[in-house]
This record gives C-alpha cells, structure tokens and sequence, in this order.
C-alpha cells in the first residue's frame, strides 16, 4: 500500500504536528461539551487522519522499490562491481567491461552515531564523480560501511565479479558478504 | 527503441549474470526503519496509556483523585513553550536549506533553551506535586506517562546539544543538512507525543 510517511522529512514532520495539534482541540472541545461526542471526534478524527496517510503521498515520499539495471552490454561480456573508498585517484578494470563504481561513505562509528556523514558524503561523492568520469561508467554514492553498499549494489546489479580498491581488510570484510568472485583492484 | 530491437536486447540479455534480485519481499530500508521507530514507540506509550485508560474508565477512579491537582496552567505554559521550539526548529532546518547558517544557528540555540526550560519547569511541578509514585494508581499513571516524555526531550536535548554544536563548528550547509533534518524529526515527534499527553492526563 502506498502510504505517506509522516515522519519522512523535517517538513513532514512539522506538518504532523499541526495536525496532531489540531485533532487534539477538536477532540478536547467536543469531550468536554459532551464525552460521547468527543470519542465521535476521536473516530472521525482518527479515520480522517488514515485517509491523509493514505492518500496524497508527497513526491518521492513512497516511490516503489529500485527496478534492477538492465544491462546495455552484449552477452558474454563481463559485468564488474567497483568498490572504492573516497579518495581513491584510479582504478584499472578489464576493457570492455560493464561497470558500476560505488564509493562507500565511510565513516567513524562515532560520525554514525551522531549524524555527522555529510562530509564524508561529500568526500564520496567527489571521488565518485572523478572515477565515474575517467572510467566512463556510472558511478555512486554507497552505504557507510563497504561490505554493506557492496550489497546494496548487488541487489540491482548483477555483477560478475567485485574488484575492490582498498585495504587487505575491506577484501575480506566484503568477501566474507558476497557469493561472488572478489579480488583487489 | 523498436519492438524487434527490443525483443533482440532481451534475448541478448537473457540469462546473463546471476539472476535478478526478487524485491517482492523487500522493504526499503528507510520504510522499514521507520515502521519499526514507530511500531516500537506505539507500543512504549501504548502500554502507559492503557494502563491510564484502564485505571480512569475500567476501575473509574477519579481523575486526578481527590484532593490531588494537576497543575493545568503551568502544563499549558510549557505546551506553549514546546509547540514554539518546534516552530524555531523548523525555521532552523527552512534557513539551513537556505543557506542562512546564522538562522540556523539561532533556530538551534532557542529550540534547546525552549526544550531546556520544559524540563526544567517539569521538575518543579514533580517538587511541588503534593504527592509521589507511592500515592496510588493515579500518581503512578502521571509519573510514569509524563516521565517517559520527559525521557524523550531529555534524549532530544541530548541530540539538539550535538546539532547546536555542529552548527557553530560550521559543519552543515545549504547542500549537507541531514544531522539537522534528521533531529528536527525527532523533536517534532516528542512534541506529538506530549500533545496526547498533555489532551489525555491534564486536560480530559
């Protein structure tokens, strides 16, 4: 069911609370000028509130999962999965490849916990946009972890192989995620 | 793209690579997340707010029970306090996407003085209660909904201490904001929460 997700955005939630605040007086109002009426107001009021939830859902707000890439690249060519953490200057994949780049977010547990991955997005998708641009092929932003954008990434593009430029770590931390060949860029 | 090229593409395509990934099991993560945040707080102040209604409407014990009082006034004032930290919440994250760094700034700032002066003033109407958790069903119901509340804006100070912070070290911008927008949500759910809290205990 497509539903609006009312605490998707700050906005959102903003609106919320208006609206809460306004269900909350008319429920008032009418208990104390007769119960029944009040626990009226609270139905109508509740049953309103589940219509707005499920009708009119902002853009974006509930779009259908991602549909999985259709691979543009003729049969029996191979299709690697890049995984490099930001700052990386190159990579060097197989001609003729099909590629997909993603540049995991990495960031300190601590940088998780308190929110503060807008830099370190930054960073990601600067490196993104360069690898991108010199290999020709499509680049993005992945989760804070690279075993987990790894996975992401693999949910909508079937790759052949994952060629992974970092650390002894990160190969093993992936490999250990993957059911597919994984090796270091 | 005709329809024999595209029939050629799928053929070409058919049976490459390992097979596609099977999403009809499959939540977004943000969705799922956000059910869960919500499914398990539903059931937090679910719990208190049955153990209220069955104490008010199951047993009828008067609300407040004789010769306690709840201090109305003083809960309205600190609703007024809280509905207007929100406000200055939003004008933050709207002047951060902006780019108004210092709105943004000054936004934060007064949405943790407004949030700090809530519980503050919460601890002085529990001084001066007149009774304590130990009085019966209904200074139990009272202490513990609006305690819990309590717990959230005390959480939520805690958060908006880290974004006031990160604001002033210059760490958010027009283009990066998520530590804002993701904060404001959580204030703007307390502030939900406290308004079935102050309908329900104080004013019904």
């Amino acid at each position: 069911m497509r539903m609006r997700n009312p605490l998707r955005s700050e906005a959102e939630a903003y609106r919320l609370l208006w609206v809460v605040v306004g269900g909350a007086i008319v429920i008032v109002v009418c208990a104390l000028i007769y119960k029944w009426l009040g626990v009226a107001a609270a139905v109508v009021w509740f049953a309103g509130f589940i219509w707005w939830l499920t009708h009119d859902p902002l853009p974006g707000v509930s779009k259908d999962p991602p549909k999985p890439v259709v691979s543009g690249t003729p049969a029996g060519k191979h299709r690697i999965l890049v995984i490099a953490p930001p700052g990386t200057d190159a990579v060097s994949v197989p001609d003729g490849a099909e590629v997909l780049v993603v540049v995991p977010a990495l960031a300190s547990k601590l940088e998780a916990a308190t929110g503060a991955v807008d830099d370190r997005r930054a960073d990601a998708e600067e490196t993104a946009a360069a690898l991108g641009a010199k290999l020709g092929a499509r680049a993005e932003v992945g989760a804070d972890n690279a075993a987990l954008a790894a996975e992401d990434a693999l949910r909508v593009f079937g790759a052949d192989e994952v060629l992974v430029a970092g650390d002894d770590g990160m190969v093993d931390e992936i490999r250990e995620r993957v059911a597919i060949p994984v090796s270091r860029a | 793209m005709s329809a024999a090229a595209h029939a050629e593409a799928h053929d070409h395509h058919e049976h490459h690579g390992p097979p596609a990934p099977h999403y009809s099991s499959r939540i977004k993560p943000e969705v799922l997340g956000m059910y869960l945040f919500i499914a398990s707080e539903i059931m937090l102040f679910g719990s208190f707010f049955t153990a209220y209604f069955f104490v008010r409407i199951v047993n009828g014990t008067p609300w407040p029970t004789p010769p306690y009082h709840l201090p109305v006034f003083v809960a309205a004032i600190n609703t007024a306090i809280l509905m207007t930290s929100s406000a200055t919440m939003h004008w933050a994250t709207v002047s951060i996407k902006k780019g108004n760094v210092w709105g943004m700034r000054a936004g934060l700032v007064l949405t943790f003085l407004m949030g700090l002066s809530f519980l503050i003033s919460q601890i002085f109407e529990y001084l001066r209660a007149g009774f304590n958790t130990s009085d019966g069903a209904f200074p139990t119901i009272f202490f513990t909904l609006t305690g819990l509340h309590g717990c959230h804006v005390f959480v939520g100070l805690t958060i908006l201490l880290f974004m006031t912070i990160r604001a002033f070290r210059g760490h958010f911008s027009a283009e990066h904001h998520h530590g804002v927008e993701i904060g404001g949500i959580y204030w703007h759910f307390v502030d939900v929460m406290w308004i079935v809290v102050f309908a329900t205990v104080y004013i019904l």
